[in-house]
């Protein structure tokens, strides 16, 4: 029978049913140190080992700081965090990139990045951005803390199946400069809302889609859970094989298993997705959120919407809706170009990878960063920081006063000490303007990376069609 | 893990839909190495001024629900991040069912694995819940919830209500399962 891809790396990976329910195999296994303490106790208090430590991989991300390397972590708390993980990284035997790592890195960045990731596996991290993973054709996803556990010491997950979900992105993109994978991916969950995906695997297909660098599909996949998806997977190609090639952990018998992918791995004509979705890439815009959700966002050309409107109807989203505008400080029909700001961030596993910090340098030669606004580029790992540098983009964000740091999650969710100040308004290339995401009483407009650098040099957002 | 069966209580209205992990724990509590004691961070933000006195007109502060056990609120409760935290939270507060139009999926499971009952039911009645003044019950094994003098039914995947009836570690489970695994891995190289 016609089975779409996921369907295929489910079928590949059933161990057993049990209770109704299917013990599924788990490929690789990525660890962080704010999910993961409390699954290595319950190891502990339970006696149990890990079971297969050659497959899992831990790096140090969440909390760590991006300033110098060299100086002890003021935070204590942090602190005791990251010498946890390392603790426990020894005890079970399980290989960890640690702050002083060439390859440490956000693990969203450094998985596809050494190779860890491959086409048709299993991926699973205590991260809800797992997701991103997807990019290369393997059935990625985010766990929690006691899930963690049951993979550590089983190598495998109870789940339930998800519906699948076919995203088809079709037309050629005016302006592929201005016009990144972050539009294509807001405007995606702006029509279908941040619980669209609930329950299902996302498939992205179409000619836009095949058209993507694997960076832009990490982009795009990345914010599936969002979407609210379980999951995101785009089908592997040749770009996919290209790009995992000679990595740090690619497969000696890589050319035999791209063989064997080439032939398997992808969407059969005719299969039956459970939910289908169809989006015209030829006539989006730049996209900034002007809310609280993922969902709630605008064409740069646009305005901040009256929330009756935007709800059309559903009183508990207008309420959501007038919510979200008391947060952000925003009156209804103010234009988004009008929105002045006050940081920039360009960073996370949603937009940190090298070619993100190309276009975000591609319009800032000459230009400073505009009076009174704090901007900031966190590179997603050691090895993007170190090809940024190789290409002298760390001189051209210093020489317009960007901050240049070092790689790690960072002010996508300001574990560390990089935060908005209450009220402060941001241009952020990551991926959720939830209440306080960045520092309390914090401000978040989601975009790509050039409209964050294009709104640190103009001090407001701009319409990026403009300048390229 | 606790088993649950019966709860009655007073229930916690919070009307608001995509509440996200973030708001139900903010990261700058996820520091803490232990499962235990994240109750007294839940809604943190909603619940407290920035100089830590708590607001009144936030629902949790009411006294009236200081022994509420039951929580019903908007759909897609609990998206975005993994953190289990929140369950944590959720459950060292007091409160071990969450009634809401919808969950989100992995904030949906991790209710299982820390002994809180997750329903979903459809939106008008849930709001009807939600208005309900006197005590609730919710009887697991017959999937049912008790308000107003109106009995409903509802909807939960058997092995899950297992797991809650009888207070199962899934590792343990999935351990007597070993052979089958090692069997898998024999096959299944990559
Ligand atoms: S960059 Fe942000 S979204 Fe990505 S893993 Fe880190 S905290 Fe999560």
């Amino acid at each position: 029978m016609a089975q779409t891809l996921f369907e295929k790396i489910w079928d590949s990976h059933k161990v057993i049913e049990i209770n109704g329910r299917t013990l599924v195999y788990i490929d690789r296994h990525l660890v962080h140190e704010v999910t993961s303490p409390q699954a290595f106790d319950g190891l502990r208090i339970n006696k149990r080992k890990v079971r297969r430590p050659d497959l899992t991989f831990a790096t140090m991300d969440h909390n760590v700081p991006t300033s110098n390397r060299s100086l002890p972590i003021i935070d204590q708390i942090s602190a005791t965090q990251i010498q946890t993980l390392e603790k426990n990284c020894q005890e079970f035997g399980i290989k960890l990139f640690d702050l002083h790592s060439q390859y440490q890195g956000i693990v969203h960045v450094i998985g596809p990045e050494l190779g860890i990731t491959m086409p048709g596996t299993t991926i699973v991290c205590g991260d809800s951005h797992t997701s991103t993973h997807g990019a290369f054709g393997a059935f990625a996803l985010g766990i929690g803390t006691s899930d963690v556990e049951h993979v550590l010491a089983t190598q495998c997950l109870v789940l339930d199946k998800p519906k699948t979900f076919e995203v088809e992105v079709t037309g050629k993109r005016k302006n592929t400069h201005a016009i990144t994978a972050k539009d294509i991916i807001l405007s995606i969950i702006k029509k279908i809302g941040t619980g669209g995906g609930n329950g299902t695997v996302i498939e992205y297909r179409g000619d836009t889609i095949a058209d993507l660098s694997m960076d832009e599909r990490m982009t795009i996949c990345n914010m599936s859970i969002e979407g609210g998806a379980r999951a995101g997977l785009v089908a592997p190609d040749e770009k996919t094989f290209d790009y995992l090639k000679s990595r740090k952990y690619t497969p000696k018998n890589y050319d035999d298993l791209v063989e064997n992918w080439r032939k398997n791995l992808k969407t059969d004509q005719g299969a039956k997705f459970d939910k289908s979705f169809t989006l015209d890439a030829s006539n989006i815009a730049p996209q900034v959120s002007w809310g609280t959700n993922p969902a709630m966002t605008a064409d740069v050309t646009g305005s901040v919407p009256d929330p009756a409107e935007f709800a059309g109807g559903d009183q508990s989203q207008e309420n959501a809706a007038k919510n979200a505008l008391e947060y952000m400080d925003l009156k209804p029909g103010t234009l988004i170009t009008d929105i002045k700001i006050d940081r920039v961030f360009i960073g996370s596993c949603t937009n940190a990878r090298l070619q993100d910090l190309i276009e975000a340098a591609s319009i800032i030669k000459g230009n400073k960063v505009s009076p009174g606004v704090r901007a900031m580029v966190v590179p997603g790992s050691q090895q993007v920081k170190k090809a940024a540098e190789e290409l002298g983009l760390d001189k051209l964000f210093k020489e317009a006063n960007f901050e240049w740091r070092e790689s790690g999650c960072s002010m996508c969710l300001g574990m560390n000490p990089d935060v908005l100040a209450r009220g402060e308004r941001c241009a952020s290339t990551s991926n959720r303007n939830f209440e306080g995401r960045q520092g309390a009483g914090g401000r978040t407009h989601l975009v790509s990376p050039i409209m964050a650098s294009a709104a640190a040099i103009a001090g407001h957002f701009v319409d990026v069609r403009e300048l390229v | 893990m606790e088993r649950i069966g019966k709860i009655s209580s007073i229930v916690t209205p919070l009307d608001r839909p995509n509440i996200d992990t973030d708001q139900i724990v903010p990261k700058q509590f996820l520091k803490l190495v232990q499962r235990t004691g994240f109750g007294k961070f839940l809604f943190y933000d909603w619940r407290f001024e920035p100089n830590g006195t708590p607001k009144k007109e936030f629902v949790l502060n009411d006294p009236k629900y200081t022994s509420s056990h039951i929580l019903v609120t908007g759909e897609n409760f609990g998206c975005g991040s993994s953190r289990e935290h929140a369950a944590w939270a959720l459950k060292d507060y007091g409160f071990d069912a969450i009634i809401a139009p919808s969950f989100a999926d992995i904030f949906y499971n991790n209710c299982f694995k820390n002994a809180i009952l997750p329903i979903s039911l459809d939106k008008k009645l849930s709001a009807d819940i939600a208005k309900s003044n006197s005590v609730v019950g919710i009887d697991l094994k017959s999937q049912t919830i008790t308000y107003d003098d109106k009995t409903i039914h509802f909807e939960i995947e058997p092995s899950r209500k297992k797991t809650l009836l009888e207070g199962l570690d899934d590792i343990a489970i999935t351990l007597q399962y070993e052979s089958d695994i090692s069997d898998f891995e024999k096959a299944h190289r990559l």
